[in-house]
């Protein structure tokens, strides 16, 4: 099976304006070794999905279900309902994390040597001065020049591109087999974004580990993910090899995302496309399909299609789309 | 560790011209005050106008403003002598101007009075910030739960209670209801005449005032740790797979010290100017009495030389913690 199995996942927030269904069952399978786009606005439910199986949502208020089963080296293990001591151990070893704001991301009282030696220490009962030297290794890898004399440093004296080189180092401390990247350049400059990505699928290939890229950014996607998922309204919409979904898009909420990116051979002068309308309240989203109320196709199909949610359905081989358009293609498959 | 002494002595001059612009504006408005230190200084029935004039020229009141000031900033270098020959009074440096009411230097009138509110503020201090620190982090730790309301329930007594009342009440059901109760109601012994006096004459003040700040510090320590708890590097922290308790002990009290030192320092601080309704209390011989019986007996010198002091006490203190959280603070060396 794949190294990450998510069925079903929902997640929901109780708020004072009602219940937020932010993610609205969910699955996907992320198999070694590949990276996994997960593209979407905010509010869509693509980083809360991976935040809620990491344990790492507040959890008084927050609901989640579904299963999200890992392999790890001790068997397969299903992270929803995990003591959080055993997640713990999960935490940082077989799941690392980046985020998106590398200046917010590292304590600002520790040096970089401190906040690096402890996310090797706390999965390894070795000695100080090995998790040091693990550190000394992963620095440079990452492309920090003398690594040995910056784990005295602090991280306000590192610029933004270095820190999320450091973040990324501290992920790989302990050789995960996934690693979740939430935007992990959106808070860059663009020059540095490029960096980081191809530093990211160099050490991918290094570590033979698997990626999930979170981004809402679909020229990032196109540069670096084997699959992409588009998720829109809490839901997955549609989903395919990145090759796929870039020469047909079929959702056309997909299809707007594509349109709406700024083209090098586009006529001079003519306007970016955007989507019309504002991503659906995840607290009043009906039965129906999240996209119906911004769709431009939805003439095309009979009166009241929309009112019921399409199911997502392989509309080609490997390429899933939840669309009511695809709905007698997929059946007469 | 250039930049840091650079920053040392950057701080160090700021805090000489504040002081300098908090003593003179502190002199300016007793000069302005409708009354005349001369005539004061012979009681109210006194009206012989030679008396007064003698004291007036004695004391120096009789010189232009300006030189009054630079008289008594001199005199808190090399210390000053009021009047000429063999009737003349020395006061050493630093001398903050001399009493005629209670015929002393105002300098050794705080002296006298600094020990007890020594005592008082570095006791209640320890014991607030135990309390406070403790019951906040244990409130955080337990939001919501059993542990948090009860919290916050010793911070709604403790914030609404005053002083006085919590100090009465201590003394009520703790030294007069109480027969073999090892607390004096008030007083203070000195620490080198008998230690043990001292201590037990200072146990019911610590707690009356600790009772307030600690209060006040539990709600400020849980709503800080609260605050920390969202942050990124927080997160970062769970990421790594950190324990609840190394993430709470180590990375968010870390960055809660800086906060909290800083607080404990300037209320600390402001209390060496005296704790004026729990020295009242206990008749503690403290700043704050000392103060209080200026103001009330319209002794200007000691008014004016204990807001100075107090005065001094503060912007010393802000000069301090700024030192200190450059320790604390790696970003603030630059």
């Amino acid at each position: 099976m794949s190294l990450l199995q998510v069925r079903d996942l929902k997640v929901s927030f109780k708020t004072p304006d009602g219940v937020v269904n932010a993610v609205a069952g969910v699955s996907f399978d992320l198999k070694a070794g590949e990276t996994l786009a997960i593209v979407g606005e905010s509010g869509s439910g693509k980083s809360v999905s991976n935040l809620a199986y990491m344990g790492l949502l507040p959890t008084a208020k927050t609901t989640i279900t579904g299963s999200v089963i890992l392999k790890t080296d001790a068997g397969e293990v299903d992270l929803i309902g995990l003591p959080n001591e055993e997640m713990r151990k999960i935490r940082g070893k077989d799941i690392a994390m980046i985020f998106q704001d590398p200046m917010s991301a590292l304590h600002p009282y520790y040096t970089i040597g401190d906040q690096l030696i402890e996310a090797h220490q706390v999965h390894n009962e070795v000695d100080k001065s090995v998790s040091r030297d693990r550190a000394i290794e992963l620095l440079s890898l990452v492309g920090v020049a003398d690594p040995a004399e910056r784990l005295k440093a602090y991280p306000h004296q590192f610029s933004g591109g270095m820190r999320q080189r450091v973040m990324i180092a501290m992920a790989l401390m302990n050789n995960p087999k996934v690693l979740i990247a939430d935007e992990p350049t959106t808070a860059l400059d663009v020059t540095v974004q490029a960096q980081i990505l191809k530093l990211l699928s160099d050490l991918q290939k290094k570590f033979a580990m698997a990626v999930i890229l979170i981004t809402h950014d679909l020229g990032v996607v196109a540069g670096s993910a084997d699959r992409v998922n588009v998720m829109y309204g809490g839901r997955l919409v549609e989903s395919a090899e990145v090759n796929a979904l870039y020469k047909k898009p079929m959702m056309p909420y997909t299809v707007g995302l594509l349109d709406s990116i700024p083209r090098m051979d586009q006529g001079h002068g003519k306007r970016l496309r955007a989507i019309p309308g504002q991503p659906p309240s995840l607290i009043t989203l009906g039965q129906g399909c999240a996209f119906a109320a911004r769709c431009d196709r939805k003439a095309e199909l009979p009166d009241g299609t929309c009112d019921t949610n399409p199911e997502l359905k392989a509309v080609e081989s490997g390429h899933l789309v939840r669309c009511h358009l695809y709905d007698r293609k997929a059946a007469s498959k | 560790m250039n930049g840091l002494l650079a920053y040392i002595s950057r701080r160090l001059g700021l805090t000489l011209l504040i002081l300098l612009a908090v003593s003179f504006t502190v002199y300016l408005i007793f000069a302005l005050l409708p009354y005349d230190p001369a005539s004061l200084t012979c009681g109210k029935s006194c009206n012989d106008p030679g008396i007064i004039e003698a004291n007036r020229h004695r004391l120096g009141y009789d010189k232009p403003f300006f030189e009054q000031y630079w008289i008594f900033i001199v005199g808190l270098f090399a210390g000053r002598d009021f009047g000429e020959g063999a009737a003349a009074l020395h006061c050493a440096a630093p001398s903050f101007g001399y009493s005629f009411q209670q015929h002393a230097c105002v300098t050794d009138l705080i002296f006298d009075a600094l020990p007890v509110t020594l005592s008082l503020a570095i006791g209640s201090l320890i014991l607030w910030l135990i309390v406070g620190v403790g019951l906040g982090i244990v409130a955080a730790r337990f939001r919501g739960k059993i542990w948090d309301t009860l919290s916050t329930a010793f911070v709604l007594v403790g914030t609404s209670l005053p002083t006085f009342l919590t100090g009465l009440m201590l003394i009520v059901f703790l030294v007069i209801k109480l027969d073999w109760s090892p607390f004096p109601a008030g007083g203070y012994t000195a620490p080198d005449e008998d230690i043990v006096g001292w201590f037990l004459s200072m146990v019911l003040p610590w707690v009356t005032l600790a009772f307030a700040y600690a209060a006040i510090y539990t709600r400020f320590v849980r709503s800080q740790i609260i605050e920390i708890s969202t942050e990124d590097y927080i997160r970062t922290a769970r990421a790594k797979g950190l324990s609840d308790g190394i993430i709470l002990g180590k990375h968010t009290m870390r960055a809660a010290l800086a906060p909290i030192v800083t607080m404990a320092g300037l209320d600390f601080a402001g209390l060496l100017g005296g704790a004026i309704l729990t020295e009242a209390v206990f008749n503690l011989p403290g700043m704050g009495r000392l103060s209080l019986n200026a103001v009330v007996d319209i002794d200007l010198p000691v008014i004016v030389g204990t807001t100075i002091f107090a005065a001094a006490i503060v912007v010393i203190m802000n000069a301090i913690l700024d030192i200190v959280y450059a320790f604390i603070d790696p970003r603030v060396r630059v």
